[in-house]
């Protein structure tokens, strides 16, 4: 008997998927956990791969297409062990029961035509009991897969969200006010002749939508300090040849910047925190998110546990990290559970930035360029290596003492690098 | 603890009762000397003697008025009507005085009476051997309508009806009597009336029911799972005064409810069921509340096609059931 493989959910908001690439063809022999399909969704790419052994009996999605998680992909006729016995029985069982009156009728399980289920259009209905948890919870019934008949969403459906976490938020605001005070849509915008229209990729749709709801939700604020890095420059110099020969990978000014700002944390654990409607979680883990640029896509992977690692650590955890998310081979995992983001603006050549918070986190620094500037010590000018370290906060969650007094522990701790600084 | 039928279980708990009691007798058509229709008194006149297992005649309002004279002397009749069917000639006994006796009296008098009926289709019976009568006095106050679907309910639920100061009715699925075995203890326990009993936990759909389609319920649900579908039964047990407490309970459970009885579907059980799930569930419900029951036609037909037809059976529940599960 075949199976289906179906699209898997690939991020707890993920609700479709592209498929980039096949991997197997009709006709191929497969073994458990073989990779199938190189499947894209709206934040991760990613390897389908097979929950059985068995032989490639269709392929039902052509590559590029893209379909709703939950959609059959492919089957697998399966054979060896124990479960292909199961198949043959199955397969059996009909005929015996056409033969004897009078007994009941084999069940077979009825399967929901994909077609029912897939495409939501019109109005959508739903039960008093779907209407009070997603207002309980807060949850944007648009953005729920129904798995009910004609693709209602089910009172289990949402159980299921707010038991497994990932909550489309509604958006608080516009979900107090009435439907008439939303605000007029912008007027279109006209493109000219010889302007390029380019469609916007499910990557950069994400990155809008969650841009947009991060500056919508949060109340930004904003502080900036400047630090005297130059013991850090003259060190990192002084180490850099020796510790990529001996390691391997370069040693940027990164991973000083992560250590400082972790070791900040542990003292200011607030800024490590999540504002959840009417309390705030304070996380205990320190996962640093580090943003990564492509040429087209922002990505933020974690730096898990990141309190728990030295410099050399930290600094191979971003080597990793960069590295695979420009081979675009980023798991869900790598992306999900930080905590506090830090984004290194200052490799753009960026000396001033306001970044927008990763929610729900509370807060996100930005490292700008490290800059040579007259300073005046002691009365005396002198040329020093300067950065601006940059801080979003969310005002719901932080004040600016706290901050401030945040900002102030990664500048001494920035300006005490040196020469007794250990990198390992 | 011996597996035995439904209707040894009745028997079972009248002979406790009447060695237990001698204030508790029987009385009826047929009960004595042929040991009942179905042989649920049998043995019984052996043991007792005809002073407490008394062979009436062919009156039914004579027998629950008899009985209901005695009870209110102090006795602890157990009224035998011999189907259901035969109930209409003592239903001016049963709700005019029975039921009304202790309201009446300002409680100087009570009626600590049992009235056995057994009811219901499926044995090809017709129209005067297989009526489901009990919506007609679900509506009664003062009396108890009480209906087992379990060898351990019914030996249970009827000492409890015997004991009970109370008339209460107390009717039995004949298609249960030998279909239903069950585990029953040899001891003597006694079952809250007014009390459900959940006979399946599940977490998709709520069915409730009772008697001989409860046990259609079961079957179904115990499919439906090879399926996925994860069911939740409630038995009734008692039909009046209904159990509002765990109904709501196990509509909220799930969100989806499907109310299953033999009787016809207007002015049956299942609509107050669904009008208490109505009232207290709402914000609860994933589903319209869903009703299966018997056609509103007057009587079981006799043609066994038709008769099939009339009757639900595990697969019509199981249609039903999924149908609600895929809601």
């Amino acid at each position: 008997m075949a199976t289906k493989v179906l699209m898997p959910q690939l991020g707890e908001s993920v609700t479709e998927g592209t498929i980039s690439r096949w991997l197997v063809k009709t006709g191929d022999v497969v073994n458990k956990y073989d990779p199938l399909a190189e499947v894209t969704t709206d934040k991760v790419n990613a390897e389908v791969p097979a929950a059985l052994s068995g032989r490639i009996v269709d392929i039902l999605v052509p590559e590029g297409e893209t379909v709703a998680v939950g959609t059959p992909i492919m089957s697998i006729e399966e054979y060896g062990g124990a479960a292909s016995e199961e198949a043959a029985l199955e397969a059996a069982e009909p005929a015996p029961a056409g033969a004897g009156e009078g007994e009941s009728p084999v069940l077979k399980p009825i399967e929901f035509e994909p077609a029912r289920v897939a495409p939501v259009t019109g109005k959508q209905r739903y039960s008093p009991a779907v209407m009070r948890l997603a207002q309980e919870h807060d949850i944007d019934l648009s953005q729920v897969t129904g798995t009910g008949a004609e693709g209602r969403i089910t009172r289990k459906d949402v159980q299921k969200i707010i038991e497994q976490g990932g909550l489309p938020r509604a958006h608080a605001p516009s979900a107090a006010l009435p439907q008439t005070a939303e605000p007029t849509p912008p007027p279109p915008v006209n493109p000219g002749a010889g302007d390029q229209v380019i469609p916007v990729s499910s990557v950069r749709k994400t990155i809008a939508a969650r841009m947009v709801q991060s500056k919508h939700e949060i109340p930004h604020a904003w502080m900036m300090v400047e630090a005297d890095v130059t013991n850090l420059v003259n060190y990192r110099n002084k180490v850099k040849d020796e510790f990529k020969q001996k390691e391997g990978i370069n040693l940027t000014y990164l991973p000083f910047f992560i250590k400082a700002v972790v070791e900040a944390l542990k003292e200011y654990p607030m800024l490590n925190s999540s504002w959840d409607k009417d309390k705030i979680i304070v996380r205990k883990d320190i996962n640093i998110s580090i943003a990564v640029a492509t040429e087209d896509a922002l990505y933020v992977p974690v730096i898990k546990a990141a309190d728990q690692k030295s410099i050399y650590g930290i600094a191979k955890a971003i080597e990793d990290l960069a590295g695979r998310t420009r081979a675009g081979k980023l798991t869900v995992d790598d992306m999900a559970g930080g905590t506090f983001t830090v984004n290194n603006t200052g490799s753009f050549g960026s000396v001033l930035s306001a970044p927008i918070i990763n929610a729900p986190q509370a807060a996100i620094l930005s490292v700008e360029s490290i800059v040579k500037r007259p300073v005046v010590i002691n009365d005396m000018i002198a040329v020093r290596s300067m950065v601006n370290l940059c801080l979003s906060l969310d005002h719901r969650v932080l004040d600016g003492l706290v901050c401030g007094r945040f900002l102030q522990r990664v500048k001494e701790k920035l300006e005490n690098i040196g020469p007794q600084t250990n990198l390992f | 603890m011996a597996v035995i039928s439904y209707i040894d279980a009745i028997t079972m708990a009248m002979r406790e009762e009447m060695r237990r009691d001698p204030g508790v007798f029987v009385l009826g058509e047929d009960v004595g000397v042929r040991g009942g229709v179905f042989r649920a008194t049998n043995g019984l006149i052996e043991e007792f003697g005809e002073e407490r297992v008394l062979d009436t005649p062919l009156a039914e309002s004579a027998i629950v008025g008899v009985a209901i004279g005695a009870a209110a002397y102090g006795m602890r009749p157990i009224a035998e009507i011999q189907f259901a069917d035969f109930i209409m000639p003592a239903v001016n006994q049963i709700v005019s005085e029975a039921a009304k006796i202790r309201y009446r009296s300002n409680n100087d008098w009570h009626c600590p009476l049992t009235i056995r009926a057994p009811f219901g289709g499926g044995i090809h019976g017709a129209l005067y051997h297989s009526q489901s009568v009990e919506a007609m006095f679900t509506n009664v106050p003062g009396l108890k309508v009480v209906v087992p679907s379990t060898p351990y309910d019914a030996k249970g639920l009827l000492k409890a009806a015997i004991r009970d100061e109370d008339p209460v009715l107390f009717f039995e699925h004949k298609r249960c009597y030998r279909l239903i075995k069950g585990e029953v203890p040899e001891t003597d326990y006694v079952l809250p009336i007014g009390k459900a009993d959940v006979k399946r936990e599940g977490t998709d759909i709520t069915v409730i029911s009772y008697g001989l389609t409860l046990h259609f319920a079961l079957q179904a649900a115990e499919k439906l799972a090879q399926e996925g579908i994860s069911a939740h039964v409630l038995d009734l047990r008692t039909l009046y005064p209904l159990d509002k407490e765990a109904i709501v309970e196990a509509a909220a459970k799930t969100g989806k409810v499907l109310i299953v009885h033999e009787d016809n579907k207007e002015g049956g059980v299942g609509g107050e069921v669904a009008a208490i799930i109505a009232e207290h569930c709402l914000f609860d419900l994933d589903a319209p509340i869903k009703r299966l029951c018997g056609p509103d036609v007057p009587a079981m037909p006799y043609s066994p096609p038709l008769e099939k037809f009339f009757m639900l059976n595990p697969d019509t529940v199981l249609a039903a059931m999924r149908e609600l599960a895929h809601f």
